[in-house]
C-alpha cells in the first residue's frame, strides 16, 4: 500500500469523478467529495514526509520501469507542491455551493464536484509525473475541467471568460506539446530526469534552442504571467467565487511548478540563465508585473476584479524569485506559492462569505460590511496585511527573501521595488477596508454573519497566513531545501 | 535535405499560422475554434513527422525476422492521446458557444464586447 502511494494520488481523485457523478444526490456527493479531497491530503503529508526523510521516491507506473515506462518521480520540490494544492482543495472543497454564484441547480451539483476532482487530479497529476508528454495530458485534463468550473459562474460573462481562457489556455498547451516534441526528436525521450541526461551533448543544435522558446511561452501563458495574463482577471472575475480561491491558489502555483522544472530539472540553470540569459527578459517583466498589477488592482470597482489584478502582481514576486536564480530569491519564490496560495485562496473565499449575504460584488455594495459581518471582514483585514506583507504574516515571509536575493545580487533597485509594489498594496486594501468599515459609520447596521460552515473554511487559510508568519520552519524549511536542491542540479 | 526534403515541416508551420491567424483575425467564435483547431492539427502533423525513419516500414515485426527498419511508432500513439485532448477541447468550446448564443444572441466578439460594456 504504503510503496502504491505516488499512483494513489492521481488515481484516487480521478476514480471518484464518475463515481460522484453516479451517486447523483447532492449532500452525498459532497460528503464523498470531502473525504476523497481530504485522503488526497493524507497522501500528500505522507509523500512529504517519506520524501524528507528518505530522499526521492521514483515509482514505476504499471511496473514498466523509465525511460521506457511513464515514471512518478517526487522529490522535495513537487511533494512540497503536492502538499499545496492538496491542502487548498481539502480546505476549499467543504466551502458550501452557492444557488447565487452558481449557474446550474441543485440536483446538478454532483457534476460541479465531479469536476472539483478531474481539476484535482490534473493539478496534482502534472506535479507528480516525471514524464513530459504526461505532464501535456495532465494540464489539459486539469484546464479543461477549469474552463467548465468558470463557466458555470452565474452572470453571462462567466461563459465569455470560460471561452477565451478556453483559447488562450489551449495556445498555451499546445506549445507546451511543440516544444516536447522538439526536444523529443533531438533525445529520443519524454523522462525528465532522462532528458537532463541527454540533452547536454546536443545543446548547441538550433532545434534544442527553440524547444525552451515554447515551453517557456507556454507555461507562463498557464502561470499568467506578465504580458501573458489577459484571460485572467475576467475568468477570476466571474467564476464562481469558490472556483476563483481553487484556482488561483493552485493552478498558476502548478504552472510556476512547470517552468521550474522545465528550468531546473531538465535544461539546465546555466543553459537558461548563462547561455540564453533569461534573467534579462524575465527580471523586468516580473517588475512591471508587480507594479502594473498593484495599480491595476487600485482602479477597479469589482472586488473579485481587484483580487485578480493583485493575483498579477503576485506572480511578478514568484518569476521575480526565478529570475534572481540563486538561493535566497528561490526560496522566497517557492515560499511565496504556499503563501500565496493561503492569502488568495482565503481572500476569494471572504468574498464567497460577503456574496451570501449581498447582491454584488461592486465595492460599493460591500459598504457597512464591517459591522454587518464582523467575522468575515476581519478575515479580509489580515489577508489584505499578508498581501501587503506586514510583519507577522506570511507575505512579510516570501518578500524578506526575495529582497535578501535581491541584495545578494547587489540589485538595489530592484529590493526598492519590492517594497514600493507593497505600498500600493496598502492602496488598494485600505480601498476596500475604507468602504468596509468607515462608509457610513453612522448608519445602524444589523449583524447578518456568514454560516459557519464557509467561516470555517475561511478562516483555516486566513489563520494559516498567521500561523506561517510565525511558524516558518515548516515552509520556509521546505522551500530552502527545495531551492537547494534546484541549483544543486546539473552542477 | 534541401528544403523541398522538409515539406511537410513547411506544410506544419503554414498550417500552424493559419490556424494562429484564424483565431487573432476572426471575430466569429465558430471560426475561432476552427482555428484552433487548424493549429493542434498542426503540431499532431509535425509529431508525425519527426517519427519518420528513412526507408522505414510499419512498425509490425513478422517472427523470427531481425534486421527490420521501421518508424518510430511511440509519436503515433502519442498523438491518438493529444486527437482525444484536441477532441474534447473542440466539444468544450462548442458546447460554450451554444451558451453564449443562448444568452447574448450573438457569436461574434465585437458585439460581445459591446454588449458587456453597455451591461456596466
Amino acid at each position: 500500500m504504503i510503496e502504491h502511494l505516488p499512483a494513489l494520488q492521481t488515481v484516487v481523485p480521478m476514480m471518484a469523478a464518475p463515481i460522484c457523478v453516479l451517486l447523483r444526490q447532492a449532500t452525498l456527493v459532497r460528503i464523498f467529495a470531502i473525504a476523497v479531497a481530504w485522503s488526497c491530503l493524507a497522501i500528500a503529508l505522507a509523500l512529504l514526509e517519506e520524501v524528507l526523510s528518505h530522499g526521492t521516491i521514483s515509482y514505476a507506473l504499471g511496473g514498466w520501469v523509465a525511460p521506457l515506462g511513464i515514471e512518478y518521480r517526487v522529490d522535495v520540490l513537487n511533494a512540497y507542491v503536492l502538499v499545496i494544492v492538496a491542502t487548498i482543495g481539502a480546505v476549499v472543497i467543504p466551502f458550501p455551493l452557492d444557488g447565487r454564484e452558481l449557474r446550474i441547480p441543485r440536483e446538478r451539483y454532483f457534476l460541479f464536484y465531479a469536476l472539483f476532482l478531474l481539476c484535482l487530479t490534473g493539478l496534482l497529476g502534472i506535479t507528480i509525473t516525471g514524464d513530459l508528454f504526461n505532464i501535456f495530458v495532465f494540464l489539459e485534463i486539469s484546464s479543461l475541467s477549469a474552463y467548465a468550473l468558470i463557466g458555470l459562474g452565474k452572470e453571462r460573462g462567466a461563459l465569455t471568460a470560460a471561452f477565451s481562457y478556453l483559447v488562450m489556455g489551449t495556445i498555451g498547451g499546445t506549445f507546451i506539446l511543440i516544444g516536447t516534441g522538439l526536444i523529443y526528436q533531438m533525445t529520443g525521450t519524454l523522462n525528465i530526469v532522462d532528458l537532463a541526461r541527454r540533452l547536454p551533448p546536443v545543446l548547441e543544435s538550433r532545434t534544442v534552442w527553440i524547444a525552451p522558446a515554447f515551453l517557456v511561452v507556454g507555461t507562463s501563458i498557464k502561470l499568467a504571467a506578465f504580458p501573458l495574463h489577459q484571460w485572467l482577471p475576467n475568468a477570476y472575475t466571474f467564476a464562481p467565487s469558490m472556483v476563483a480561491s481553487f484556482l488561483s491558489a493552485t493552478a498558476t502555483k502548478v504552472a510556476y511548478y512547470v517552468l521550474v522544472r522545465v528550468i531546473f530539472g531538465i535544461f539546465g540553470a546555466a543553459f537558461f540563465f548563462e547561455t540564453l540569459g533569461l534573467s534579462n527578459l524575465l527580471l523586468p517583466l516580473s517588475l512591471i508585473a508587480m507594479l502594473v498589477g498593484s495599480i491595476a488592482a487600485i482602479q477597479q470597482t469589482n472586488i473579485k476584479r481587484l483580487l485578480a489584478y493583485s493575483s498579477i502582481a503576485q506572480i511578478g514576486y514568484m518569476t521575480l524569485g526565478l529570475s534572481l536564480a540563486n538561493l535566497n530569491g528561490l526560496t522566497g519564490g517557492l515560499v511565496h506559492l504556499f503563501n500565496h496560495a493561503l492569502m488568495k485562496g482565503g481572500l476569494f473565499l471572504v468574498v464567497a462569505c460577503a456574496l451570501s449575504r449581498v447582491a454584488s460584488p461592486d465595492l460599493e455594495a460591500l459598504r457597512g460590511l464591517g459591522r454587518k459581518m464582523p467575522l468575515t471582514m476581519a478575515a479580509f483585514v489580515v489577508g489584505g496585511l499578508s498581501l501587503i506583507g506586514v510583519p507577522g504574516t506570511v507575505g512579510f515571509v516570501s518578500k524578506w527573501f526575495l529582497v535578501l536575493g535581491a541584495l545578494d545580487k547587489g540589485l538595489y533597485a530592484v529590493a526598492f521595488l519590492i517594497l514600493g509594489s507593497s505600498l500600493l498594496a496598502v492602496v488598494y486594501v485600505w480601498r476596500v477596508v475604507e468602504i468596509m468599515y468607515f462608509r457610513d459609520s453612522d448608519a445602524i447596521v444589523e449583524r447578518d454573519e456568514a454560516p459557519l460552515s464557509m467561516l470555517v473554511p475561511t478562516w483555516i487559510l486566513i489563520g494559516g497566513t498567521v500561523y506561517f508568519g510565525f511558524n516558518t520552519a515548516l515552509t520556509a524549511g521546505v522551500a530552502h531545501t527545495a531551492a537547494q536542491f534546484l541549483l544543486s542540479l546539473g552542477s | 535535405m534541401g528544403i523541398l526534403g522538409l515539406w511537410n515541416y513547411w506544410m506544419v508551420i503554414v498550417l500552424m499560422m493559419i490556424g494562429l491567424y484564424i483565431l487573432i483575425a476572426r471575430e466569429n467564435l465558430v471560426k475561432k475554434m476552427m482555428g484552433l483547431n487548424i493549429f493542434q492539427v498542426s503540431v499532431i502533423m509535425f509529431w508525425v513527422s519527426i517519427a519518420k525513419v528513412e526507408g522505414g516500414t510499419a512498425p509490425i515485426i513478422p517472427e523470427g525476422v531481425t534486421d527490420v527498419v521501421y518508424s518510430n511508432p511511440l509519436p503515433h500513439v502519442l498523438m491518438l492521446t493529444a486527437i482525444v485532448v484536441g477532441v474534447a477541447t473542440t466539444g468544450l468550446g462548442l458546447a460554450l458557444i451554444v451558451r453564449i448564443y443562448e444568452e447574448y444572441g450573438s457569436v461574434e466578439e465585437d458585439t460581445l464586447r459591446e454588449m458587456d460594456r453597455v451591461a456596466e
